[in-house]
């Protein structure tokens, strides 16, 4: 038995885990439409590589990473791209965001695939490249994209691999269900992260001992591999990474690092097995295990769901009983947030969609003031002061909530929970976190903004300068100048000058001749112009007016043709 | 010397400290020089908190000006980009009090604000380019002009040299990128005992 930690804080809200593991994973019918999100990671949207009405096939890629910090996006099953557009998407805004839709053709036909099944004698960048190109992230909930974290170039040398299977927020039991029922496959993808990260000393996969079978089942499989299972009392929220490190290891996550800082990988269980099927069965991650639960739902029980499915399509055939439902929330109670519409699509990190009914979940209690009795500071898992944080969030003190260590918060609820005056203390936190990212983002601008208006200052002035140099030089050369005429003579030199230059000019014949060439050929063609418009005039029996006016410019032409002529004549003699 | 020191105390007394007084004033004098910091170090705090729109809003031409008047003892309450925050970060950085913002510079607004060019519309005149504070306009003469929206502060100043209207001053859109969490609403302040039991007003009805 190895030693665990103790976190600070901590809450044992009802687990309510039982009710969807009385079934094993189930399959659904493909959904007609499916809409496949183009950010479901943290970091850069990907980019489509398809067109708007292609034929894909199932886990043919629809959508290449942009840049380092991304992950691709594949079609779940075959089918007809439908659209490229907004829609709305699985984010607690509500708002819409780029998606490709895609309209089943119903014979969810695979792509060629192609697994490594010997990856011991692969080198760990091809693995990387390939886990890379089957569009992994995090699948624990944040989306981190897994090739990134496990990319040797990103991070220092690894002595060890946590792999968490806490599952710690009630009601989900998504990871627990793929341990019952693919433990081998889960320890494959344990040992292609082991070999990718040049084997670890450690490798530990750390459990909550509310879940026996899965012990059970980890442990019959993990015997002489090397890998160490540990299970430890459950609590919410064990599962936070930092907590985990410090429950597994003893070791404190620093504020503001990472942890391959401190020589660590931390995977999620379900992401484990993700690899496992893209580097074995070269299957990109098209579906995941999704926990559908809550009394609202008839069924309780966990799924293979298609990345794109519409939460419709899931609780439809869950009979969903809209009348008792209350809300519907994806993610689990604790930090799960409700859906705005039940048309947006399940993504890579959805784990659970809950629909309580209005006894589970009832709504919201009105908050009334703090009566600061410090039970939030105890329940408070990074060891934060909740009632502080409160108050300089109400005064909108940002420096303050900073000092504090605002963002070492997680988010996990733990002191909303326990609130007696049912505050909703991470709404302040999140709402504040919000403030000071856009603060900082303002900053950056602003800073951007200042030297752009210095370098224009700058500019300005520069021309300014150089105009003021060119200046000085024109009124000194027409001082010079005038100083040297002033010497030369009188006003009937000049005039002598200027006569000199202009019959200098005069002086070329061959030019003054085409010039009066020129002129006559133009003459000629306006002249012809002027009898055409007259012609026209009188054939359409124009007014008198009009007619008269043409008339009188052909004359006008007339002569000037003459006269052209005659200066060429005189020219030519 | 030592000796004839010991015994008059007080003459002793005297030379250390003088000696002593000379030896710090020297360093100090010296530490003075070195570590002299050019301009008012003042100045380059109030600019930092200023929103560097560049819009001449308060009347100076560009946000340090206005800083450098600020901390010769101007108002601070002449930035209506920046609002009533950045009025509040100025007092509290100069430990004055802070007042409201001065309606008759300009009326602050929430929306941020970006310019855009009817690019169809534009005769290439190059004016709204000379206006732009931080160079944010693109084009040449006769040919057509556009802004770099990313780099625009939204200060209005390419608005009024258009010959022909064709700037247009847009909000600029928050994306899910920008979305924050609202601020909850602050309590109301119930109490526990604010809350209606069913039992008990029944029993007052009976």
């Amino acid at each position: 038995m190895n030693k665990t930690w103790v976190t600070p804080g901590g809450i044992h809200p009802p687990e309510n885990k039982q009710q969807s593991l009385t079934l094993p994973i189930g399959e659904l019918p493909v959904p007609e439409k499916l809409v496949v999100p183009l950010s479901q990671h943290i970091g850069v949207p990907a980019t489509p590589c398809v067109a708007v009405g292609e034929q894909v096939l199932k886990g043919q890629k629809i959508a290449v990473p942009s840049g380092p910090l991304s992950a691709a996006v594949h079609a779940p099953t075959s089918g007809a791209v439908w659209a490229i557009e907004e829609r709305p998407i699985a984010h607690s805004s509500g708002m819409s965001a780029p998606c490709i839709e895609i309209v089943s053709d119903g014979r969810d036909q695979w792509i060629d695939r192609q697994g490594i099944a010997d990856f011991q004698h692969t080198s760990p960048t091809a693995l990387l490249d390939m886990i890379a190109q089957s569009g992994i992230a995090g699948m624990g909930g944040a989306g981190f994209p897994t090739a990134v974290k496990l990319d040797p170039g990103f991070r220092r040398p690894v002595d060890t691999l946590i792999v968490n299977a806490t599952e710690c927020e009630p009601y989900i039991t998504a990871d627990d269900a793929i341990i019952r029922e693919r433990t081998e496959e889960i320890i494959q993808g344990i040992h292609i992260l082991s070999h990718i990260l040049g084997n670890p000393d450690n490798i530990i996969i750390g459990i909550e001992d509310n879940k026996p079978e899965s012990i059970a089942e980890l442990e019959q499989q993990t015997e002489d591999t090397g890998i160490n299972l540990v299970s430890f009392p459950t609590k919410y929220p064990s599962g936070g990474e930092k907590q985990l490190i410090y429950i597994l290891t003893g070791k404190e996550l620093p504020s503001g690092q990472i942890p391959a800082d401190i020589g660590m990988v931390c995977v999620n269980i379900g992401t484990a097995y993700a690899i496992k099927r893209a580097v074995i069965d070269g299957e990109p991650l098209i579906s995941r295990v999704t926990t559908v639960t809550g009394e609202a739902c008839g069924i309780n029980r966990n799924y293979q769901v298609l990345i794109g499915t519409p939460v419709s399509h899931l609780l439809q055939h869950n009979q969903f009983d809209q009348q008792r439902s209350s809300r519907v929330i994806m993610g689990g109670p604790m930090m799960g947030f409700s859906l705005t519409s039940d048309q947006v699509p399940i993504v890579k990190t959805t784990n659970c969609i809950l629909a309580p009914s209005h006894s589970e979940i009832p709504a919201e209690q009105p908050a009334q003031p703090c009566i600061r009795c410090g039970m939030c500071a105890e329940a408070c898992p990074a060891s934060l002061l909740p009632q502080q944080l409160l108050w300089y969030s109400q005064a909108k003190d940002y420096e303050r909530l900073e000092a504090h260590n605002l963002f070492d918060c997680i988010e996990c609820g733990a002191c909303s929970y326990v609130c007696p005056s049912n505050i909703p203390l991470v709404q302040y936190y999140r709402n504040s976190k919000g403030e000071i990212t856009k603060a900082k983002r303002e900053k950056v601008k602003s800073d951007q903004a200042r030297e752009r208006f210095e370098f224009h200052k700058q500019r300005i002035e520069l021309a300014e300068q150089e105009k003021e140099a060119k200046r000085a030089a024109r009124r000194q050369a027409a001082q010079q100048a005038k100083a040297s005429s002033a010497g030369s003579g009188s006003a009937v030199d000049i005039i002598a000058a200027a006569k000199a230059r202009a019959s200098e000019k005069k002086a070329d014949p061959q030019q003054q001749r085409a010039k009066l060439e020129r002129s006559v050929a133009s003459a000629e063609m306006r002249l012809q112009v002027a009898q055409e418009k007259l012609d026209s005039a009188v054939a359409n029996s124009e007014s008198e007016e009009k007619i008269n006016a043409l008339k009188a410019a052909v004359t006008a032409t007339q002569q000037k043709f003459e006269q052209a002529q005659a200066r060429l004549a005189e020219q030519l003699q | 010397m030592l000796d004839s020191l010991l015994q008059q105390p007080l003459l002793a007394t005297l030379i250390a400290l003088v000696s002593l007084a000379l030896l710090f004033g020297a360093l100090l004098g010296f530490a003075a020089e070195k570590f002299r910091i050019d301009g008012d170090p003042v100045i380059d705090q109030i600019d930092e908190l200023l929103p560097q729109t560049q819009c001449g809003q308060c009347g100076f031409p560009g946000c340090r000006p206005y800083a450098e008047s600020i901390a010769g003892g101007d108002a601070i309450n002449k930035c209506p980009p920046g609002g009533q925050s950045t009025i509040n970060a100025i007092a509290s950085l100069l430990d004055v009090p802070a007042p409201d913002l001065d309606a008759e510079h300009g009326e602050a607004s929430d929306i941020k604000t970006v310019a855009f060019i009817r690019e169809d519309e534009c005769i290439g005149c190059t004016k709204c380019i000379q206006a732009c504070p931080v160079d944010a306009i693109l084009g040449a003469a006769k040919l057509m002009h556009t802004v770099i929206a990313d780099e625009c502060t939204g200060c209005d100043l390419c608005v009024e040299p258009c010959p022909v209207d064709c700037i247009d001053m847009l909000p600029v859109e928050e994306g899910i990128d920008e979305w924050r969490w609202p601020a909850p609403a602050i309590p109301s302040g119930i109490i526990a005992t604010d809350k209606t039991n069913p039992a008990t007003s029944e029993d007052v009805a009976a």
